[in-house]
């Protein structure tokens, strides 16, 4: 099994709080889908033999591109790889980029899960982040998402906003699931580094929102996905029953995927490569058939933490027998070692006889946990 | 003997001695231009960074003047208050002394108790003032400083520029004409002033000496009057730019003896050299073990280093037998040593050197002061270490060494200053205008009191203009306490320190307040108490760490993540475990950055 990211690096504009990379969307050139599809016949023996189960869209803004760019590269990827029989395949859109006749192509294309980068139902709130869209655009584009007759649907929503309220941010909460969302991803607002809110706030222009009360909304959160059926299935993923998203998953389950696009990120469980952020070098790279990327050999360190950096933040834990029985011992040794006290204190807990967990109340410092448990060489 | 000129250079740090040395060494071909490394006598490359001497040195020139061959002895002076008692010896090998003073800046307080120090040992002063090729020379303003420093007629003033080279060869005529040929019977017991010592790892120490009385030559049995212990003098000889062998130094002649000796501690400077056959009746005066003013532990900053830390400290002591050590553990930084400085200075010289020649990073903590406890016993004892101290109990009083401290400054900053000392304790002993808007004053004062952030604060209210000097001056009966720190409950013994009771209060409550931003938060509430005896004095607290999760999308990218908690990690590894709670080193170091 393997995932293949396309990486579609353009905006209308950037919104404030993004440092994913992208470029304005007059650089996007009818070229564009071939580009991406050279990469992948390029780059395609870095998971021979995988059959393709999930495709993803994500960006920037994928939903900049025309059903017809996205049908030539799905076409492409059908011609590369031997696909599974139905493909999970995802495309980020946002609400004011959608229409009718775009849902209705998308569906004809195969596209059959769109999560919709929503972020707010509140219109202050989508203003303080530079996004185009209102909430009205956002309501009635899901519900065009549903008359399209598309059933996985999943919505983006941002808590941790500098002004927001645990009033503002269970309205927003309240209103994904009235709209009978299947899936959400539900991320704290992060300062990161370079980006224009990040100097607002180094200015003193804004102030980030009191822990205190970022906390408690992300126990809103918990309480009211869990009361309406949601699986809380990664620190910020919650799906119902059957829609937990599969290409996401797969990022953390270890599962190959070949990303592709300026500065996307692939894995083959050997080693990790990813691109160069810059559009014009990745395009003119391609053109003449070639694509740098930076790599990484994953030893047994790397390995070993990064299952822990991926799993802990999820329900499926970490397999105590697994890590005995795939890596040496030393690893084995010291994860049992570190983990004592952090049981002790209710930081892990063990559930299903091996499998360690961190419980869903202590998620809010599960980088402090997880980090102790690191090996270091 | 009539040939022969001893002389050192008195001057502030900054007023060009060290260049002015390598005119003299140009002028008298002692060294080529091509030799020449900038500022010569300053081997060492924190030296040179520092722009101050930190080792004695001396080189010998030959001079030709008036059909006349002339030996001159340069003997250079360390730059700093911290080893004013190397200063003396080097200053009582001299007949004559250069009084540099930059045409720019004027007398500096350094400059006046080195003169002083000059004048008590009758040497003559030949009043130079450097750098008058500068824009901002005030050659006739600085010239009347001198004048009503020490008395002399303006010209006998040698205006100079070290840099261009100007006035120069008058240096050397007045060196000549003025000074004295030193005194002394080469016939008489041998009595020779040992000013300094280096360490060479071949040769083993090399002491250079001035010879007072008699002659010494190779094959020599000699006698170290002072410790005793005797040698034979394997080499004697001259310094210039090398050692150069002689078969003899006789009377008036400064050099240098070889004698196998390994230990730095054996040679001390102050120390007599004479003959094991003929000794001499008495050594020169004035010799004294100097004795560590300032210490402090020194740990390793990776607890496994500590052999190598010993090993890098044996070996820095044979070149500097000022720095002693023991060894120390500590709860808080596992095992280490107390150390004992000279001062300030040269504490962060040994710190600096430390990691320059041997890699070897370390955390030093509180310094303090050498404190006298006289026991209800009656004993004296001598605490070097907050946890030395006695229980309450058995002190009867606590004496602290003070200080007498000369600073000169211009009078617009005079307020300022005097409301620095006075707030450190000080009582002013003296005040003389040096010129009308450059006051001289005189205040006894604690060294502990000077320890911390004296200096760096005396710079920023007088704007850098102030300069100052000290020289211990006894000891004083002190109300001490011993103010801890805990964590949680959990005393940190690398934090504690010996304070003056008045400052106990407003001190804990600051290391407090600091410790508060130093010590990251951690997934408990840690409660940082400042504390004497067993009553809390201050307390602040650290909120448990309540929020540390990426909850953002980062996509496929897990290096990136990975990478940065890997880091993290290896930031907390460098940290410290008290009890539960883990401090970052800089904490460590929390008291020196307060203000």
């Amino acid at each position: 099994m393997a995932g293949i990211y396309i990486h579609i690096p353009f905006c209308h504009h950037k919104c404030l709080y993004c440092d994913f990379y992208s470029t304005g969307k007059s650089k996007l050139t009818d070229d564009f889908p071939s580009l991406i599809l050279k990469e992948i016949e390029l780059r395609k023996n870095l998971i021979p033999e995988e059959k393709v189960e999930t495709i993803y869209f994500g960006g920037g803004t994928p939903s900049l591109l025309s059903f017809i760019q996205i049908q030539e590269i799905l076409t492409g990827i059908n011609k590369h790889f031997a696909i599974e029989p139905n493909p999970e395949i995802t495309i980020e859109v946002n609400p004011d980029d959608l229409s009718k006749d775009i849902l209705r192509g998308y569906k004809s294309i195969g596209i059959n899960r769109i999560s919709v980068g929503v972020q707010s139902f509140i219109d202050d709130e989508l203003k303080f982040l530079g996004r185009r869209h209102d909430a009205n655009k956002a309501i009635e584009s899901i519900l065009d998402i549903y008359k399209t007759g598309f059933t996985n649907v999943s919505v983006d929503l941002i808590y941790g906003i500098p002004n927001s309220s645990l009033e503002s941010w269970e309205y927003s909460v309240n209103k994904a699931i009235e709209l009978n969302v299947q899936h959400l991803s539900c991320y704290h607002l992060t300062f990161e580094e370079s980006t224009p809110l990040t100097r607002k706030l180094k200015k003193g222009f804004i102030n980030a929102l009191d822990e205190e009360l970022s906390i408690k909304q992300f126990q809103i959160l918990r309480e009211k996905t869990n009361a309406n059926g949601f699986i809380h299935y990664e620190i910020s993923n919650f799906a119902k029953e059957g829609f937990i998203s599969k290409h996401n998953s797969s990022y953390w389950h270890g599962v190959p995927y070949l990303g592709v696009g300026p500065s996307a990120h692939s894995f083959n469980g050997k080693m990790r490569q990813w691109n160069v952020s810059s559009l014009d070098q990745w395009s003119n790279e391609i053109k003449q058939s070639k694509c740098t990327v930076q790599s990484e050999t994953i030893d047994d360190t790397t390995k070993f933490n990064e299952l822990l950096l991926t799993r802990l933040r999820t329900i499926w834990g970490v397999d105590l027998n697994f890590v005995a029985h795939t890596f040496p011992k030393k690893y084995s040794d010291y994860l049992r070692s570190s983990i004592s006290d952090h049981l002790k204190k209710g930081n892990l807990i063990i559930v299903d006889e091996s499998k360690l967990i961190i419980p869903p109340d202590k998620y809010f410092v599960s980088d402090a946990i997880i980090e102790d448990l690191f090996y270091l060489e | 003997m009539e040939n022969i000129r001893n002389f050192c250079i008195i001057a502030h740090i900054d007023h060009g001695k060290s260049t002015l040395a390598d005119r003299l060494l140009e002028s008298t071909n002692t060294l080529t231009q091509r030799e020449s490394q900038n500022q010569v006598l300053d081997s060492m490359d924190l030296e040179r960074e520092k722009g101050i001497t930190i080792k004695s040195h001396a080189i010998q020139m030959e001079y030709k003047h008036g059909g006349k061959n002339y030996t001159l002895n340069l003997i250079d002076t360390p730059g700093h208050v911290d080893f004013s008692y190397e200063v003396s010896r080097a200053i009582a090998s001299c007949e004559g002394a250069l009084l540099v003073v930059d045409a720019t800046q004027g007398i500096q307080a350094q400059t006046i108790s080195n003169l002083y120090l000059a004048l008590n040992h009758d040497l003559e002063i030949i009043p130079v003032i450097n750098k008058i090729d500068m824009e901002a020379a005030m050659v006739e303003d600085v010239k009347d400083q001198i004048v009503d420093l020490i008395g002399c007629k303006r010209d006998d003033i040698l205006p100079v520029s070290a840099k261009t080279g100007e006035g120069v060869d008058a240096i050397l005529e007045a060196i000549i004409a003025r000074i004295n040929p030193p005194k002394g019977d080469p016939n008489a017991p041998l009595q020779a002033l040992i000013f300094d010592s280096v360490f060479n790892s071949f040769r083993g120490i090399i002491a250079y000496f001035k010879v007072a009385n008699g002659t010494i030559r190779p094959g020599d049995k000699v006698k170290f009057f002072n410790t005793g212990k005797e040698y034979t003098a394997d080499e004697v000889g001259i310094l210039r730019l090398k050692l150069q062998p002689r078969d003899s130094i006789g009377a008036g002649d400064v050099g240098y003896i070889i004698s196998g000796i390994k230990e730095s501690t054996e040679v001390k400077v102050g120390d007599t050299i004479t003959h094991v056959d003929r000794p001499c009746d008495k050594s020169i005066a004035g010799f004294e073990d100097v004795k560590p003013m300032v210490f402090a532990g020194v740990y390793p900053v990776d607890a496994d280093d500590y052999e190598d830390l010993r090993a890098s400290l044996d070996k820095l002591k044979l070149n500097d037998a000022s720095l002693s050590y023991e060894p120390e553990s500590s709860l808080a930084l596992g095992f280490g040593f107390r150390c004992g400085f000279l001062g300030l200075l040269h504490m962060e010289i040994i710190q600096e050197r430390l990691y320059r020649e041997f890699d070897m990073d370390v955390i030093t903590t509180v310094p303090n002061v050498s404190y006298k406890v006289h026991t209800t016993k009656g004993e004296v004892i001598e605490v070097h270490n907050p946890s030395g101290l006695p229980g309450p109990t058995v002190i009867d009083f606590i004496e602290e060494p003070v200080i007498n401290a000369q600073i000169i400054t211009k009078s617009d900053y005079l307020g300022a200053v005097m409301k620095l000392c006075i707030d450190k304790r000080g009582i002013l002993k003296n005040q003389v205008f040096i010129t009308s808007d450059r006051v001289e004053v005189t205040f006894r004062m604690p060294l502990s009191d000077i320890v911390f952030d004296f200096y760096d604060k005396l710079k920023s209210i007088s704007r850098g203009y102030a300069s100052f000097d000290y020289f211990m001056d006894g000891y004083a009966e002190a109300k001490l306490v011993k103010l801890d720190i805990l964590l949680n409950g959990e005393m940190v013994d690398a934090l504690s320190s010996l304070i003056h009771f008045d400052y106990a209060y407003d001190f804990g409550r600051k290391m407090c307040e600091k410790l508060k931003e130093l010590i990251p938060r951690q997934q408990f509430d840690i409660a940082i108490q400042a504390a004497i005896g067993a009553k809390i004095i201050a307390r602040e607290t650290v909120k448990a760490l309540r929020k540390d999760v990426t909850a953002k999308c980062y996509g496929g990218d897990i290096t990136r993540k990975r990478k940065l908690l890997e880091k993290q990690k290896k930031g907390k590894k460098r940290m410290r475990q008290v009890g539960s709670v883990e401090v970052p080193q800089e904490a460590f170091l929390a008291v020196l950055k307060m203000d």
